[in-house]
């Protein structure tokens, strides 16, 4: 086994309270997802940030290439029918 | 603001015997977890790696914080006007009454989980019972204590099983680090004159239910780790009764060190 | 072909820097760039790392509960900033093991201000608040740093690091309102923090050869004569309200530029600290090095086990 071998990097995510997403926080090393999640909880919620962790190999999350960013994201710009505020309702009709 | 917790009891219906057992007792509980969390604060910046310098100084802080709230209530308890800091920076060595465990010196990381891991689990089974102590003052900071020694206990047991069932320089070490250790663990059980009263009335558990506890526990990890625990040995006590290894006076020589060198100023 | 398309990358990272939108790692950015942000970023990482043992020093020694629980969670804070910083820089693909490597080496830098020795309680106030002032100073205007993971972590740091500054100036406080010799401790750590603070701002702006890229990328906001003359300008009034003296017979205040003048910082020392040779230089590397090489084997051990582990699941499942 190579000697100078770092321990792999995890993603962490945070709940900071019950109801809300988990939300992406930072990085940090760890042996295995166990000792990651007890890293985290030292780490990233030491003033009472959190009530839930998860982590996840950093080499596991696959992301979406920033060249292509126009292809992915611009076709979304006109569909403007896609939002509530693109249509009309008389001023009589409360509660739509 | 201070987040600890700061116990106010009704200490009326207490007689002075019991009052002086209380606070000899809580001194003890005080003075064991202000040594370990001592110890455990030299780590800070010199840590394995830096995610563990984190939770090596988290644990102190948890330790540091309890034993603020036992000095608190045995200030109370006493009721002679002296002050946490009185209590911890204005007593010799002799006085101290934690046991010979947690004074020793830090050694290498496997020596520190070593001493913290056979300290965790007597300190987890002995606050899990404490909480239903009808002293309210002890019940209270047992009741936020227990919560942190769950957290604690998990993090030793975690290191011990990773050392001892990792590589074969790691499982020497902590063996090695066992077998030092071990001879101090007795002492966590062997009740003292104080112990024993408190326990007859009631107001504390008995040690041997949380030793068949403790060793189960023990047991469990060290099979996992691959550990063996020494046979025949000698248990070593009286750190409990202040007759300390000369560590204690080194450490004491550093921590007290500014209240003994101007004596009654505000910090 | 390859150089309009390279043309083309390097305009769309202009612009997004002209626009104030934020660079993130998967971003195409000008080697010249990703460069200076590590260097940067693991300079800033290892001035957290190596600023944890002059405090550390006092850990054990602090004075009462209360300031050893608060100088302990202050020095961990530090390890928690070093890192974000090294999470940040990890973004960049280098590694957190290459970073330390060239701490270790001596070809990465750090704070010099961390190479200067704490002999008292009094230094703990003093680098409270005026080293940690500093650092509030240099560290706030990061937030809005081009880089989106630096900048992120710089929200991080700068939102923890707020008590820090507090506790100094209340340990100061308490020192000046106390005993003869406690103002005394004071005012010396005071006297031999001063100078040294003054340079964590960096070389003057003429002789900096990187502040003016950065600036135009963005990663740095305001030049570090600009950010010294604020601090100076900060400080000299709460000096007065302690009732320190400040050690420079050429302060004077200057109504027409509505700021301090002051005396001439030590460069030469300076420079001599920062190639290496300040008081606690070798000291402070070596600290590092013997942790992290006595680490070794822990490191080691708990990978060795998950990799049991791992395997005695794999058999398991099968």
């Amino acid at each position: 086994m190579s000697q100078q071998k770092e321990w792999p990097l995890w993603e962490v995510f945070i709940r900071s309270k019950q109801g809300l997403d988990h939300k992406h926080v930072g990085s940090l090393h760890a042996a295995d997802a166990e000792m990651a999640i007890q890293n985290a909880r030292d780490v990233y919620t030491r003033r009472m940030e959190g009530v839930s962790i998860w982590v996840v190999e950093s080499k596991h999350v696959h992301a979406s290439n920033p060249d292509e960013a126009a292809a992915f994201f611009d076709p979304a710009n006109d569909k403007v029918y896609r939002h509530p505020t693109f249509y009309e309702v008389p001023a009589e009709i409360k509660n739509m | 603001m201070d987040l600890h917790h700061k116990p106010t009891v009704d200490l009326q219906g207490y007689s002075p015997e019991l009052r002086a057992l209380l606070f000899d007792y809580t001194l003890q509980l005080a003075d064991t977890s202000l040594i370990l969390g001592h110890r455990l604060s030299e780590w800070c910046g010199h840590g394995p790696i830096l995610e563990q310098d984190l939770a090596m100084a988290n644990i102190a802080l948890d330790l540091i914080g309890e034993s603020r709230s036992y000095y608190q209530y045995a200030a109370e308890l006493e009721g002679q006007g002296r002050t946490e800091d009185d209590l911890a920076y204005l007593r010799d060595a002799v006085e101290y009454k934690n046991p010979l465990l947690v004074e020793q010196t830090n050694g290498d990381f496997g020596d520190t989980v070593m001493r913290q891991f056979l300290f965790d689990g007597f300190h987890y089974f002995l606050l899990k019972e404490l909480q239903n102590s009808p002293d309210k003052g002890l019940a209270g900071i047992a009741a936020k204590s227990f919560k942190e020694a769950s957290y604690h206990v998990k993090w030793s047991a975690e290191w011990i099983i990773r050392l001892g069932d990792g590589t074969e320089e790691s499982r020497r070490r902590i063996q090695k680090a066992l077998d030092n250790l071990w001879i101090f663990s007795g002492e966590l059980y062997t009740m003292t004159d104080t112990e024993k009263a408190l326990a007859q009335a009631g107001f504390i558990p008995d040690y041997s239910g949380l030793l068949s506890q403790w060793e189960a526990h023990v047991a469990k990890i060290f099979a996992e780790a691959t550990l063996e625990v020494p046979q025949n040995v000698f248990m070593q006590k009286g750190g409990k009764t202040g007759r300390h290894s000369e560590h204690l006076g080194y450490l004491l020589a550093e921590l007290q060190y500014l209240q003994r060198a101007y004596p009654g100023l505000e910090w | 072909m390859e150089t309009i398309i390279e043309k083309s990358l390097e305009e769309a990272f202009e612009e997004k820097i002209a626009n104030e939108i934020r660079i993130e790692p998967k971003d195409w950015m000008p080697e010249q760039y990703r460069k200076t942000l590590v260097r940067q970023i693991s300079q800033h990482a290892h001035s957290e790392i190596v600023g944890m043992l002059p405090e550390g020093n006092w850990i054990t020694r602090a004075p009462s509960l209360k300031r050893k629980a608060i100088l302990l969670s202050k020095v961990q804070d530090e390890a928690g900033h070093g890192l974000y910083l090294y999470s940040a820089a990890e973004t960049l693909g280098t590694s957190r093991d290459q970073m330390v490597a060239d701490l270790h080496s001596g070809k990465a830098k750090y704070s010099s201000i961390f190479n200067y020795p704490t002999l008292s309680w009094a230094d703990i106030g003093a680098i409270g608040w005026l080293v940690d002032g500093a650092a509030i100073m240099n560290q706030v205007p990061l937030i809005r740093t081009s880089y989106g993971p630096y900048a992120r972590a710089m929200v991080r740091v700068c939102k923890e690091e707020s008590f820090h500054q507090r506790q100094g100036f209340e340990i100061m406080m308490t020192l000046c309102n106390g005993a003869p010799a406690q103002k005394k401790m004071a005012q010396e750590a005071f006297n031999r923090w001063w100078w040294p603070t003054l340079m964590m701002f960096g070389p003057k702006d003429a002789e900096s050869p990187n502040t003016e890229q950065s600036m135009r990328w963005k990663i740095k906001r305001f030049t570090n004569d600009e950010l010294r003359q604020r601090f100076v300008d900060m400080m000299v009034p709460q000096a007065e309200f302690l009732g320190l003296t400040v050690p420079d017979k050429d302060l004077r205040w200057n109504e027409a530029k509505n700021g301090y003048d002051f005396g001439e910082v030590d460069w030469e020392e300076f420079w001599n600290v920062v190639k290496g040779n300040g008081p606690c230089n070798k000291d402070r590397i070596s600290t590092r090095v013997k942790a992290h090489e006595e680490g070794a084997w822990v490191r080691e051990a708990a990978l060795a086990h998950a990799q049991k582990r791992a395997e005695r699941e794999a058999v398991n499942q099968a």
